[in-house]
C-alpha cells in the first residue's frame, strides 16, 4: 500500500502530541499545588516529554 | 515624553500603510530575474546533462537541501545572473593511494572534474560527496536506488561541519581557560565573558550532575557533560547565526556524540548496573530470564534515542524555518512576505530555546544514564 506510511507518521505525532499534553497539563496542576516545587517538577515533565519526542522522532524516521 | 502617543500611532499606521508599496516594488524585479535565468537556463540546457532548477519552488527546495547537507565550500552567496559564488574554499583531504590534498576550488562548485596526482574527482549533485571517477567525470548510477556506484574514496576533508567543529573548539578553549585564569588573577571571582558562563557551569554541577549521578561519583563525570552541554550549544546556536552550519542537526555529528555517552556509560558501570541489566533483582526468576533481553536492548536504544532526538530536532528547526523564509520567495505578495517575516521571527525565537533546551537534555539525560551506571546502594524492597 503505497502512502500508508504517511498515515501510520500521522498517528504517531497524534500520539506523542497527546503524550506530551498530558505531561504538560498534569505538570501545570501540580505545580499550581505545589508551586515551591515547580524546578523539580519542570525537570521531570522535560525528561518525560523528551523520552516520548524521542521514540516519536525514532517512529517518524522509521516512516 | 514629547511625542503624544497619537502622533505615533500615526507614524506606525503610515508605516503599514507604506508596507505594500515597499514590497509591491519588488515582485516585477524578482520575475525578471528568473526569466533571465530561465532563458539562460536554456540556452545551456543543450550541453548540461544536470539542468538546474528554474523556477523559485524548486529552487527553494534545492536551496534547503543543499544547507542542510555538509559541504565542501563555505558558500556566503550567489549571484543566480552572473553565476559567481561568494565564499571560500575550504581544503580536500582525501586518502586514496596516499594522501590527495588540493583545494575545493578545483571542483569549481561542483561543476568541475578535479584532478590529483592523476586521480580523477568529482562531487556528486545528489548528497554533495566525492566520488572517484573517470578524466571525464562519468558517475554512473544504480537503477534501483539511484546511488551512484562509483568508489568513494576515504575523505577527511575539512568541511563546512569541520571548521564549526573546529571553530566551535577554539571558542570552547578561550573561554573557559580564560575562566579558569581569571579565579587566580581576581581573587576568586570570574571577570570578562567568564561570568556569563560561571553560572552556567554551576547550573550544570549543582541541577545536573550532583542530583543524578549523586555527591560521590559526579566529579569524574563534570568534564563530559560541561564539554557536551557547551559543545552542542554553541553548534546550536551557530546553526541559527546568518550563514549557519547546521552541525548538530547532521546525524553522524550526533551519532559520535551518542556513542560517546554509550562508551562512557558501560565503561564506568559498576557490578551493580550489570546485575540490573542480567539478573534483575527483586523480580521472580522466570521473569528475569526475560527481561535480560529486555534490559540489553535498553543499553542500545538510550544513546540510539539521544541521537535521534538531537538529530531530528535540529534538523527538522532547521528545514521549517528554512522553508518559511522561501515562502516569502514564493508568493511575491506583501501579505505572505509579511506573514512569512513574522512567522521566521517567532520560529527563531523559538529556535533559540530549542537549541539550549536539546543541549540542556542530551546533558541531562546523559547524566542520567551515568548516574544508573554508577548508583551503588541497592535496596532490594524498592522493588516490590
Amino acid at each position: 500500500m503505497e502512502g500508508l506510511n504517511f498515515v501510520g507518521a500521522g498517528l504517531i505525532v497524534i500520539g506523542a502530541g497527546l503524550g506530551i499534553g498530558r505531561i504538560g497539563g498534569s505538570a501545570m496542576d501540580a505545580i499550581a499545588r505545589q508551586p515551591e516545587a515547580s524546578g523539580k517538577i519542570q525537570t521531570a515533565m522535560l525528561i518525560a516529554a523528551a523520552l516520548i519526542e524521542g521514540i516519536g522522532f525514532a517512529a517518524l524516521f522509521a516512516a | 515624553m514629547v511625542i503624544s502617543n497619537k502622533a505615533l500611532r500615526f507614524i506606525i499606521a503610515t508605516f503599514v500603510i507604506c508596507l505594500p508599496f515597499i514590497s509591491m516594488a519588488n515582485p516585477e524585479k524578482d520575475t525578471t530575474i528568473v526569466q533571465t535565468v530561465v532563458a539562460h537556463e536554456g540556452a545551456e540546457a543543450s550541453h548540461e546533462a544536470h539542468a538546474e532548477p528554474t523556477d523559485v519552488k524548486s529552487k527553494v527546495k534545492a536551496f534547503i537541501k543543499h544547507h542542510v547537507l555538509d559541504s565542501h565550500e563555505f558558500s556566503f552567496f550567489q549571484d543566480d545572473e552572473t553565476g559567481v559564488h561568494y565564499g571560500f574554499s575550504l581544503p580536500i583531504i582525501i586518502y586514496d593511494n596516499g594522501f590527495q590534498i588540493f583545494s575545493s576550488s578545483k571542483f569549481e562548485h561542483g561543476e568541475a572534474v578535479a584532478e590529483s596526482n592523476g586521480n580523477f574527482y568529482k562531487i556528486n549533485h545528489h548528497d554533495g560527496k566525492i566520488y572517484k571517477t573517470d578524466a571525464a567525470g562519468t558517475i554512473t548510477e544504480d537503477e534501483k536506488s539511484g546511488h551512484p556506484t562509483n568508489v568513494r574514496p576515504l575523505d577527511l576533508s575539512i568541511t563546512k561541519s569541520v571548521l564549526s567543529i573546529l571553530i566551535a573548539a577554539v571558542l570552547m578553549f578561550f573561554i573557559f581557560t580564560g575562566l579558569a585564569k581569571s579565579y587566580a588573577k581576581n581573587n576568586g571571582i570570574a571577570s570578562g565573558a567568564g561570568r556569563i558562563f560561571e553560572p552556567v557551569v554551576l547550573f550544570i554541577r549543582d541541577e545536573i550532575a550532583i542530583p543524578n549521578i549523586g555527591e560521590k561519583h559526579y566529579k569524574k563525570y563534570m568534564s563530559y557533560l560541561l564539554t557536551i552541554f557547551f559543545f552542542i550549544l554553541f553548534l546550536n546556536i551557530f546553526g541559527l547565526m546568518p550563514f549557519g552550519i547546521n552541525v548538530t542537526g547532521n546525524l553522524t555529528i550526533t551519532f559520535s556524540l551518542a556513542i560517546l555517552t554509550f562508551l562512557i556509560t558501560n565503561l564506568t558501570a559498576n557490578k551493580n548496573y550489570w546485575g540490573h541489566i542480567f539478573w534483575m533483582p527483586g523480580v521472580p526468576k522466570p521473569m528475569r530470564i526475560v527481561l535480560a533481553p529486555i534490559e540489553l536492548l535498553g543499553v542500545v536504544i538510550k544513546p540510539f534515542s539521544l541521537m535521534i532526538r538531537l538529530y531530528a530536532n535540529i534538523f527538522a528547526g532547521h528545514i521549517v524555518l528554512m522553508s518559511i523564509i522561501g515562502l516569502m520567495f514564493i508568493f511575491k505578495s506583501w501579505i505572505g512576505s509579511s506573514l512569512s517575516f513574522g512567522l521566521s521571527f517567532a520560529l527563531s525565537i523559538l529556535e533559540i530555546l530549542v537549541a539550549f533546551l536539546q543541549a540542556y537534555i542530551f546533558t541531562l539525560l546523559s547524566a542520567l544514564y551515568f548516574g544508573m551506571a554508577v548508583e551503588e546502594h541497592h535496596h532490594e524492597e524498592a522493588h516490590h
